[in-house]
Formats: structure tokens, sequence, C-alpha cells
């Protein structure tokens, strides 16, 4: 097809590949600096997570020498180790109840119930909970280790209706976290929502008053349906951001008691810095990496974007 | 009969405000420990009113030299972070948005999948590359790091408020005489200062907010920034001085909350990018 055209008219058709050339190269130039910047310090530790998790790397001793690859070592370590299928355990528990019932239903619900509301309270409230996602994630840890403290905010609260004080940092951590992290996330989902329930035309739902449909009938019939679309991509989104959430837990509870609220980041840190085990701690950043890159997959073919 | 269903139809009026109500006292009620602690002179974990209102906390925690060290490094890491995201994201986009490129859609794919994965996943090989390049407890290393973990997301925004520039004004200038590299500056700079607000904002916003990476990357007690430093107070005198560690807690909270106010204002273009999958 270029051929033929530059067949017809050798000038222009010259003319335009020098200044697509001319283009290339400053593209290429304009490019120079993201490139270098992602290839080094982004796509490069990628590159090396799929490397060193297969050596035996380590912060000290005699393999902080010499560099060994051990192969499937590490991997079968870590298929072995109790620890680690806590921790996935721990992951999941963690993804599923803050994230994907915890921020997404009181997103949802907060969207639904705003819509309609007087201005002013709407926004109060909306301020509310955006203040949660903004204050960075250690002083949310810092906030909740006081609520939840033996002699914090929640315990002296049950002792004015008359109940015993509750070690919940000790006895009920992984609830502690996942109420933290719900407080943190929440505002996100509700964004999402709200902006998806603009979306939602008011004719459909009034058209389905009329006939006589109830409010839960609405819901399921008419308004869950048609954000269906936002529910998967904030569903997604908020699993890559609960995934890779290290920060709060490791300031609220550092995973414990024991290896209670051990996530896989968590986890990752205490083998690759506390352990000094870096290749372990590597396998496991390549196996958080994979689900990451798994997840980013499932999201980018559900957004369908043009580029 | 009227009586019931008026009666229903002010609970069915009157229950989304009092669910809305009761959600948001539960979302102020850890937020207010931290408020009020931070002016009490003897403060708890638990919350309760000031006896006895105080800002002692705060000048104790304003006049340490380590405290002001800690703040200064953290506006240091952040605003460099930030000028140098814009910048190279700004130069990215610019090409991404004005030419055909043979490359340009894979690429952009690649930015996009970039953008969701989760850093935290490759700290560990960081450290290890910071090790081996000679760079651990590097406070610009650190840095360059942190541009690099927030250009995906600043060059997917930045092409997307770029495509919005028209192109004719360029040309008008190049058919002037304007060179590509003037009229980017003139031109399409100025015209993409909201774009460059938000970018900067969120990613100033982010950074002050990161506990993990310099928390890996930097050592040195004098480099650490705020969020780091935070972490450490926590953990010698957090356990003893409430007060003051809602005060720092406070100090360091407010710049995100202003911030985020301030790029509220851009925040519905940027949430187009989430938004575009709708329906």
């Amino acid at each position: 097809m270029e051929t033929a055209k530059i067949g017809e008219a050798p000038l222009a058709g010259r003319k335009r590949t020098s200044s697509q050339t001319r283009d290339h190269l400053r593209a290429v130039l304009f490019l120079l600096p993201a490139w270098v910047l992602l290839l080094v310090f982004f796509f490069g530790p990628i590159l090396l997570t799929f490397y060193f998790a297969f050596t035996n790397m380590s912060l000290t001793g005699e393999a902080s020498q010499q560099l060994e690859f051990v192969g499937m070592a590490n991997f079968s370590a870590i298929f072995s180790d109790p620890n680690f299928m806590t921790s996935i355990v721990n992951t999941l528990v963690f993804l599923v109840f803050s994230a994907l019932i915890g921020q997404q239903a009181l997103g949802l619900i907060l969207a639904l119930l705003m819509n309609n509301r007087s201005r002013t309270f709407r926004r109060m409230i909306g301020a509310l909970v955006l203040t949660g996602w903004v204050t960075p994630e250690i002083v949310v840890a810092f906030i909740f280790f006081a609520f939840f403290s033996d002699s914090g905010t929640l315990n002296t609260l049950l002792g004015t209706v008359g109940m015993e004080p509750v070690k919940w940092l000790y006895e009920y951590p992984m609830t502690s976290v996942v109420i933290a992290n719900i407080w943190h996330g929440t505002a996100f989902s509700m964004l999402v929502y709200q902006a998806a329930l603009g979306g939602v035309p008011k004719e459909v739902e009034e058209a389905a008053m009329i006939d006589g449909a109830s409010a839960w009938q609405r819901l399921w019939r008419i308004t869950l349906p048609m954000i269906k679309g936002s529910v998967v991509t904030n569903m997604v989104l908020i699993s890559l951001q609960t995934l890779g959430l290290f920060t709060l837990i490791f300031a609220l509870t550092g995973g414990g008691p024991g290896v209670q609220t051990e996530t896989l980041p968590v986890f990752m840190y205490h083998q690759a810095f506390v352990s000094f085990q870096l290749g372990y701690g590597t396998a496991i950043s390549l196996i958080l990496l994979l689900i990451g890159m798994i997840v980013s997959m499932v999201y980018i073919r559900l957004l369908k974007v043009k580029i | 009969m009227n009586k019931i269903r008026f009666k229903t139809q002010m609970t069915g009026k009157a229950l989304p405000y009092l669910v809305l109500s009761l959600i948001g006292v539960a979302f102020v009620v850890p937020l207010l420990w931290m408020v009020f602690a931070s002016l009490d002179a003897n403060a708890n974990l638990a919350l309760k009113l000031p006896e006895q209102i105080t800002l002692n906390n705060f000048k104790e925690i304003v006049t340490s030299p380590d405290n002001q060290r800690a703040f200064l490094n953290g506006i240091l890491l952040s605003l460099g972070q930030s000028v140098l995201v814009v910048i190279v994201a700004g130069l990215a986009a610019y090409p991404l948005s004005r030419y055909q490129l043979r490359y340009k859609s894979p690429f952009m794919y690649l930015i996009l999948f970039a953008t969701c994965l989760p850093i935290t996943a490759v700290m560990v090989p960081v450290y290890q590359l910071f090790v081996y390049l000679n760079l651990q407890d590097s406070f610009i290393g650190t840095m360059v790091f942190l541009t690099s973990a927030s250009l995906p997301y600043a060059i997917w925004m930045m092409k997307n408020f770029m495509d919005s520039v028209p192109l004719e004004l360029e040309e008008a200038a190049w058919v002037d005489g304007c060179s590509i590299w003037k009229a980017f500056r003139v031109i399409v700079a100025p015209l993409m200062l909201p774009g460059i607000f938000t970018v900067g904002i969120f990613t100033f916003a982010g950074s002050w907010g990161n506990f993990f990476v310099p928390f890996i990357l930097i050592q040195s007690p004098e480099k650490l920034p705020a969020s780091v430093s935070i972490y450490q107070f926590f953990g010698s005198y957090g356990l003893v001085e409430y007060g003051k560690l809602a005060a720092f807690s406070f100090l360091y909270t407010m710049p995100a909350v202003l911030l985020y106010m301030l790029g509220q204002r851009y925040m519905s273009e940027g949430f187009n990018f989430h938004g575009a999958a709708k329906g």
C-alpha cells in the first residue's frame, strides 16, 4: 500500500516519509526520560523479581556473598511453609471482608442513600467519609489503635452500656484491621457509585415506580443491572488496592498476634527484611505480583478502552 | 388508614437521613479522638472532651528539631517527586497525544497495566537493586524511584489532558515560525495547567502518605520523611504520650487533607479515568 503510493507520487511520498522519520525521532526524544526511568526502576525490578525468586539471595551469611541459582527451592519451601498458607488465607479474608463486601456494600449504600438527599447533608456525610480516605494509612493505623485498644474509645463506649472490655487487637485482630480498612477505603467505592448512579436516567426508575415496582425491586431489577459495569470495575480496582496494602496492617497489628493478620505483603516484608531471606521474600513478591498481573489483565479486558 | 400511610411515608423519608447520620457518626468518632487528644493535656486512648485545653502537644511537636527536619524532608521528597513526575510525564504525553506512532497502542496498554500493579510487590527486588547500584539510603535515589513508580498513572492522565488541548493553536504557532519545543512550552504547557496541577497535587498527596517506600529505602534518621519518623515516634513514645502522638498525626494529616480539597476542583476530570468503564 505504502509502496504503491510512493510509486504514484514519488516526491510527496518521500516528503511524508522524511517528516514521519523526524516525528519519530522527536517522539523518541520526548519519551526518552520516561522510558529510562520506567525501564530501570519499574520494569527492571519486575524482571528482577522473576530472577531473584529463583536464587538463594540473602542479606547475611554466605549467601549474601554469592548469589546462587536454586531453581524451585524457594517455591517448594514456600508451599510447605504453613505460614504461607495462613498468609494466603489471611489475604483472602482481608480482601473479601474489607474490600469486596465492606467497602463495596457501604460505598453502594452511601451512594444510594445520598442520591436525591439535600445537597448540604450529602456533602457533609460525603466529606466525613472522604476524610477517612485522605488520611494517610499510618495515621489510620494510629487512630484505630486508639479506637480498639484496651482502654480505648470502643471499650469505653461499650462500658457505658455495661459491657465488659474486650481486647480487640488480640482477640479479634482480623476484624479490627478489616474495620480500619473499611473506614479508610469506602470513599473510593462511594465516589465510583455516585458517579455511576448519576448516569442512571431518572425516567427509567420513575416508569418502574408507576408500574408499581417496590423500592427493592427497582434496586435489584433496574438500578443494579444498569450500573453492573461500574460494580465490576470497582471490584477489580479495590481488589488491587487491597492486595498491595501493607502500612495499615503493619502499623496496627504488625501481622500479629502471631501470624493472625499476616497478609502476603506483611509476610513478604518479614521474610525479606526481618529474617533477611531476600530470595525467599522475592519468591513471595513474585506470587503477589502474578496475582496482581492477572487481576490487572482482567481489569484491562473489562475496561475495553480505545487507545 | 390515612394516618398509617402518612406514618410510613414519614419513616420512608426519615430513614435514609437516620442511616446516613449513623454512618457519619461512625466515620467521625475514630477521627475525633485525634482532634480531642491533640488538644488535651492529659490525653489517653479513649475519646473524651479535653478537661484542660492546651496547645502544648502541638508546641512540643513543632519545636522539636527532629520533627522539623522530618517535615522538611517529607516536603522535599514529595515536592521533588511531583515536579519530576509532571515534567517527565508531560514530555512523554506529548508525542503520545500528538503523533501517529506505531507502538502507541501497545505502549499505552503497558502503561495502563503498570498503573494497576501493586508496587508493594516489587519492593524486595527494588531494595536489592538499590544495594547493587549503591543507592541505598539515598534521598535522591528514593525520589527517583518514587517518580518512576507514579509515572504510569501520570502519563495516562497527562495524555488524556493533552488530548483535550486543541491542535490548531499549536499549528498556528508553527506557521508563525515557532519550533516544536517552543510551542510545547509556550502554548501547550500553559493550556495544560489544570492537568499539571491535578497530577502534581495527587502525586504530592500520595507521596506524602507513602510509608513503605522510604521505610525500606532510607535508613539514616536525618534523611527520613515525616511518614516514617511518625512511625518511629509511635514506636518510642506513642504508648505513653498520646497527646503528642495525636498532635503529630494531626499535623501530618493536614497537608494531605488540604491538598485533596485543592485537588478536588479537578477531581471530576481526573476521575474519568476510572469512570471510563461505566456501563
